[in-house]
């Protein structure tokens, strides 16, 4: 029973972090209709911010997101107006991918130069063993439960953004339809640059517990980028409460696999699972059928 | 137009008589490098055989390159055999590859766009897995062949001629594709499924078919690289750089276009290759390109060869205007664009190129 509860919390905690990076993701897609290749090493790319700011700086990394989230915007945004928005044309969808690809190559070179290519680890005060606690008759680590009430807190930030105030209605109605959004005079080019903005910014958030988790290097941003598209074609392109109900859903299981089976075999039976799940319900778990025309 | 397309037969022929005598040379550095130029242009024109003519984005032909791979590995294994017998071998990888493509096209063609590319994805992460997971594949450590005790100087030749082999025919099937019922098929699909499937094609049976045909080249290339490299690793064999360095060859080159994926690779390739044994800045080699790639995206947003064919038209249309108006003058009492309109060609028309 110890060891099933253990998994439990385990998946359930860690999904919520994975399920705030899919959130960005999934509603980039819903919003700009492409698939931000480069969310993967954009976390990585948080992760190391709140590294360098711990360590230079001795920031502690929680109120390093102070600066590291806005950086995030920033660069999210200018991708967006320099490489996303003059894609034009049928070739799009195909193209944008291949630009995301290449932001993520540049990136990802930039962060080998900088900082190699060894695994590191946080090494601040939430990764050492006196930040755990005794619960279900095992140690919790304290940032598990920090980061998942961090993914809580801007997951419903962004559900307040979306359904409160004039913005999100905006973002809503350009998911819906473009072309209807533009004629009733929302300005689809400043939504769509901010909504990547976000989306990414959150990458910071995500990045940092990610790196509280985990130990990383940058070529970690392909395992990731892998498993949120895994957990985001789960729950429905574009559907944000999919999205998380996904994440927690395969990290949970994963974790499962982890605890009962093999640790080796544990991503293969997330991917396997999401194949599975497509064969029968090809718009996802939670995805309207078509939601999304061309 | 009857002399270009002679100009363009004798072209081909040139270069491929060029292409031909490189291992001539006897520079064995060269020649491997050769091997896996001809390697990726064989595998990024298979790879465009689908992808290309269908506009599914597939980034799962690692599947298909690693299915090769250990097939030949395993037969090997158990065989241990040696010799110029092992090159009839390759063809057996390619049959197992297009034998795994019937299910993972089954279940991937199933969704469009998006999914389907994350399909792909997962499906290649499943294999990969798999392969480091399993006894019989070696795990982490892989196959090694037996060794080939062929003479140094030229043990990549016939690599290469095969190679060669397997590029030319994937081109040649690729052109006769092209311009086939099936081929036609194909770009339906690619420019609208539901109508092309309203007026009567077989869409899941004809996406099927080039998805298998595109997985046996791809598969026979796996054979190929695993002698060459003398290795089974689950992470060379399945490799996510190989997906995407196809699916870039061909973008950069033309997408969906017959000669844009080879001059992608011929492009491509030798620059890779080059910024893998730069050993002190292979990662400034990375960044420089991916802002190639941005470049090429911004300013020449569907490929090298489509976008300079429209310009060369362009301007070729253009002097052919002003010669006409130098020639006879636009008649009086027409408007100037009706006087250019019929001799100026068309300038949206995809050509094969």
């Amino acid at each position: 029973m110890g060891t099933f509860l253990r998994a439990l919390t385990d998946g359930v905690l860690e999904g919520g972090v994975y399920g705030l990076m899919a959130v960005g993701l999934t509603l980039i897609f819903g919003v700009l209709d492409i698939i931000n290749i480069a969310q993967g090493i954009m976390v990585i790319l948080g992760a190391y911010l709140s590294f360098v700011l711990w360590t230079h700086l001795h920031i502690d990394v929680f109120v390093g997101l102070l600066i590291t989230i806005p950086a995030m915007f920033i660069l999210g945004v200018v991708v967006q107006y320099l490489f996303i928005r003059p894609l034009r044309g049928r070739e799009r969808t195909s193209m944008s991918l291949i630009a995301c690809y290449a932001v993520a190559i540049i990136i990802e070179g930039i962060l080998y130069q900088i900082f190699g290519s060894n695994y590191q680890s946080m090494n601040t005060y939430w990764t050492s063993p006196q930040a755990e606690f005794h619960v279900f008759g095992y140690y919790l680590p304290y940032i598990y439960v920090l980061g998942f009430a961090l993914a809580v807190v801007f997951v419903a930030a962004i559900y307040f953004m979306l359904y409160r105030t004039q913005f999100g209605r905006s973002v809503r109605a350009t998911m819906q339809d473009h072309t209807a959004a533009r004629l009733v005079g929302i300005d689809v080019n400043r939504v769509a640059a901010l909504t990547f903005g976000i989306g990414v910014g959150v990458t910071a958030a995500g990045g940092m517990v990610y790196g509280e988790l985990n130990s990383f290097n940058p070529n970690t941003g392909y395992d990731l980028i892998s498993r949120l598209l895994a957990i985001v074609i789960l729950g429905g392109m574009g559907s944000i409460a999919g999205a998380l109900g996904s994440a927690v859903f395969v990290i949970t299981l994963a974790s499962m696999v982890d605890v009962y089976w093999n640790p080796e075999w544990s991503t293969v039976v997330l991917y396997g699972a999401v194949v599975l799940v497509l064969v029968f319900r090809p718009q996802g778990l939670f995805g309207r059928r078509e939601a999304r025309a061309q | 137009m009857r002399s270009l397309a002679l100009w363009r037969a004798a072209g081909l022929a040139v270069l491929l008589a060029v292409v031909a005598l490189v291992p001539l040379a006897g520079n064995v550095q060269l020649t491997q490098v050769g091997v896996l130029v001809l390697l990726y242009v064989g595998a990024a024109v298979a790879w465009n055989i689908f992808s290309g003519f269908t506009g599914y984005i597939s980034l799962g032909a690692a599947v298909f390159f690693g299915v090769g791979v250990y097939t030949v590995a395993l037969i090997t294994q158990h065989q241990s055999l040696v010799g110029g017998v092992v090159f009839a071998l390759f063809p057996l990888g390619g049959l197992v590859a297009a034998v795994v493509a019937v299910p993972f096209g089954l279940v991937a063609l199933r969704v469009r766009r998006h999914t389907f590319v994350v399909v792909t994805i997962a499906v290649f992460f499943i294999f990969q897995l798999m392969a480091s997971n399993f006894s019989w594949t070696g795990g982490v450590a892989g196959i090694i062949p037996p060794f080939l005790n062929w003479d140094q100087a030229t043990v990549y030749n016939p690599f290469y001629y095969t190679a060669m082999l397997i590029a030319v025919v994937a081109a040649v099937l690729a052109w006769a594709i092209w311009g086939s019922r099936f081929g036609l098929q194909l770009r339906a699909i690619r420019d609208d499924e539901d109508r092309a499937r309203g007026l009567g094609v077989k869409t899941m049976r004809v996406k099927l078919t080039a998805f298998v045909i595109s997985g046996f080249i791809i598969g026979m290339l796996g054979g190929l690289y695993f002698y060459f490299q003398s290795d089974a690793l689950p992470q060379y064999a399945f490799n996510p750089f190989f997906d995407l360095t196809i699916a870039l060859m061909a973008f950069i080159g033309g997408f969906g276009t017959l000669s844009g994926p080879i001059f992608g690779a011929l492009l491509l390739e030798p620059y890779l290759g080059w910024a893998q044994q730069q050993v002190t800045n292979t990662y400034v080699a990375q960044v420089v390109l991916g802002v190639l790639f941005l470049i090429v995206i911004i300013f020449l947003p569907r490929g090298i060869l489509p976008t300079v064919g429209e310009k060369l038209t362009a301007i070729n249309a253009g002097r052919q205007r002003r010669a006409t108006e130098r020639a006879s003058g636009p008649p009086p009492g027409l408007p100037i664009g009706a006087a250019t309109a019929g001799s100026s060609p068309e300038p949206t028309t995809r050509s094969a190129s």
